[in-house]
């Protein structure tokens, strides 16, 4: 690792908690990132000569208001404040303000952060792009490559995100109780909305995206240290880890789309099943389930079977019988209907999605698993129709060669 | 005379390691560890302290905490590693230790990989 990399290591590291500091301090996105921009520049300077401070987010908090009083001064032609290396070679000043800056005393700072990143008047997929700028520190260009757009558009869109951030007004008052739960729900499905966003199923995106999966893996870190006995946050946390640990998996070598079923399991990460868990082991414990912690409970049913056969299809089935009674969709139990199929039999599956046509009538899987149940039960002709139904359906050409796969094991 | 050493840094700045960062840094462990693996014992990577459990056995019935261990007051011991099929069962097998020896807490943490004294996973 050169010297430009542990740099960045730190400073990636120290970033969430500076940035909510200074978002406190100045009050406006736009000053805090400049002020921070310019801490980091010193600290490019500053790093190599005097080794790294004790305190990573101390030092950078310091030099970054430092920084900002420092250019309002200028700005107003006032005398400038002594220079920050005063506060460079880990002076008592600093011994102080690290004593403040524990986690836990910067918890809503952070979540704040976090929280007007996800205004509900910004489009979801401008909230992953303010959250991957703004608390990960990812470059722009960096974004936009994730998001298959140019730079120059991934730029404004941040930009406008962040105005209409400033017009909305986020107290910056101590959270109640209340306000800080449903904070911490709002953030969950943000960092759940950037996971998605990179778990794609194009393997010719796959590298550019898979940034989004691991910063949504930190940021779950990140709000599970600040919040460590919320079961939600838990869940939310194993369930990406348990569904990235199969992403080495998911795509053959020509880059066509392999199946949960037909995944080599030895490619599955081994440390991410194991955190992922250790995880749904804890959020268990506490008896509180919520939505995130069920669909991590599956994913743990998958990463703990051997095989896809051996799967444990009686509890898959009565895991998603409780996420559907927690969020009734359609999609719920078209999931269902696929544990059912190999835990009860595919007429019990056939007679659960019946119901479902009006709504996923215009679904590709609705149809592919309609046709698999039907197969199943040797009604070849109308499993024949529901599998042109999905080809015609298809996102990708993988997923109408998957079908196309299944017609030919068709009875003639 | 057996020695413990015990390892500590800056758990969000090695988990902000790449992983082609996190390999190397292993591998080059790896080569240390190959080079003194006849006298070495055990060695174990532990997983993030957000996946912990604490148990405070200082009090009756003893209490589980979610989160790592995070008092200064008290110093490490000693350390168990057990094969556990749930984290339920390490909180027994912890609480059955707590019971004959009450006071201080323990924390269980899964070990992401355990290599043998002969330094192989």
């Amino acid at each position: 690792m050169n010297q430009h990399d542990w740099i960045g290591t730190v400073i990636a590291a120290a970033r969430p908690k500076a940035m909510a500091a200074l978002l406190r301090y100045f009050g406006d996105l736009d000053a805090a990132e400049e002020a921070f921009q310019e801490a980091c520049l010193r600290a490019l300077n500053a790093w190599p000569k005097n080794g790294p401070p004790r305190d990573a987010a101390a030092w950078l908090i310091m030099v970054s208001r430092n920084a900002g009083i420092d250019s309002v001064r200028k700005q107003s032609r006032m005398t400038p404040l002594p220079s920050d290396d005063l506060i460079s070679d880990l002076s008592d000043t600093e011994a102080a303000e690290v004593e403040r800056l524990d986690d836990a005393g910067y918890r809503d700072d952070i979540l704040r952060l976090l929280f007007v990143c996800c205004h509900p008047d910004l489009p979801s997929t401008q909230q992953i792009a303010l959250a991957l700028r703004i608390v990960s520190g990812l470059k722009v260009s960096q974004i936009a490559r994730a998001f298959l757009v140019s730079e120059a558009a991934m730029e404004q869109r941040i930009t406008r995100a962040k105005s209409k951030i400033a017009g909305a007004h986020v107290p910056f008052d101590a959270p109640g109780a209340v306000e800080r739960t449903e904070r911490l729900a709002t953030v969950a499905a943000m960092i759940y909305l950037v996971f998605n966003e990179g778990y794609t199923t194009n393997v010719a995106e796959q590298g550019a995206k898979a940034p989004l999966c691991e910063e949504a893996i930190r940021l779950s870190r990140l709000l599970l240290s600040l919040f460590p006995a919320e079961p939600e946050i838990m869940g939310l946390t194993a369930l990406i880890l348990l569904q990235h640990a199969r992403s080495a998996a998911r795509f053959d070598a020509d880059g066509i789309v392999v199946l949960l079923e037909d995944q080599d399991r030895t490619k599955w990460d081994r440390r991410m099943i194991a955190e992922g868990l250790a995880l749904v082991d804890k959020s268990l414990r506490h008896q509180r389930p919520g939505s995130y912690q069920v669909q991590a409970a599956v994913a743990a049913l998958h990463a703990r079977a051997p095989s896809f056969a051996e799967t444990d299809w009686a509890q898959i089935d009565s895991l998603y019988g409780i996420l559907e009674r927690m969020q009734p969709s359609p999609v719920v139990t078209l999931n269902r209907a696929v544990a059912v199929a190999k835990s009860r039999g595919a007429a019990e599956a056939l007679l659960m999605i019946e119901p479902l046509e009006d709504k996923l009538n215009g679904y590709f899987y609705f149809h592919g698993a309609r046709g698999a149940f039907l197969m199943e039960l040797g009604r070849s002709e109308e499993a024949r129709i529901a599998f042109d139904r999905a080809i015609a359906l298809a996102n990708t050409p993988a997923e109408a060669a998957h079908i196309r796969n299944q017609i030919d094991r068709l009875a003639p | 005379m057996q020695y413990a050493i015990l390892c500590y840094h800056d758990e969000k700045v090695t988990c902000a390691w790449s992983k082609e960062h996190d390999e190397a840094v292993m591998a080059k462990l790896g080569a240390v560890m190959d080079k003194h693996k006849q006298k070495l014992g055990p060695v174990a990577r532990l997983l993030p302290t957000t996946a912990a459990t604490t148990l405070r056995k200082d009090r009756e019935p003893a209490l589980v905490i979610d989160g790592p261990f995070a008092e200064t007051k008290e110093q490490l011991l000693g350390f168990y590693i057990i094969d556990c099929a749930t984290l339920e069962d390490a909180l027994d097998f912890a609480r059955e230790l707590g019971a004959v020896n009450p006071g201080g807490a323990y924390e269980i943490r899964p070990v992401d990989v355990l290599f043998d004294s002969a330094g192989a996973p």
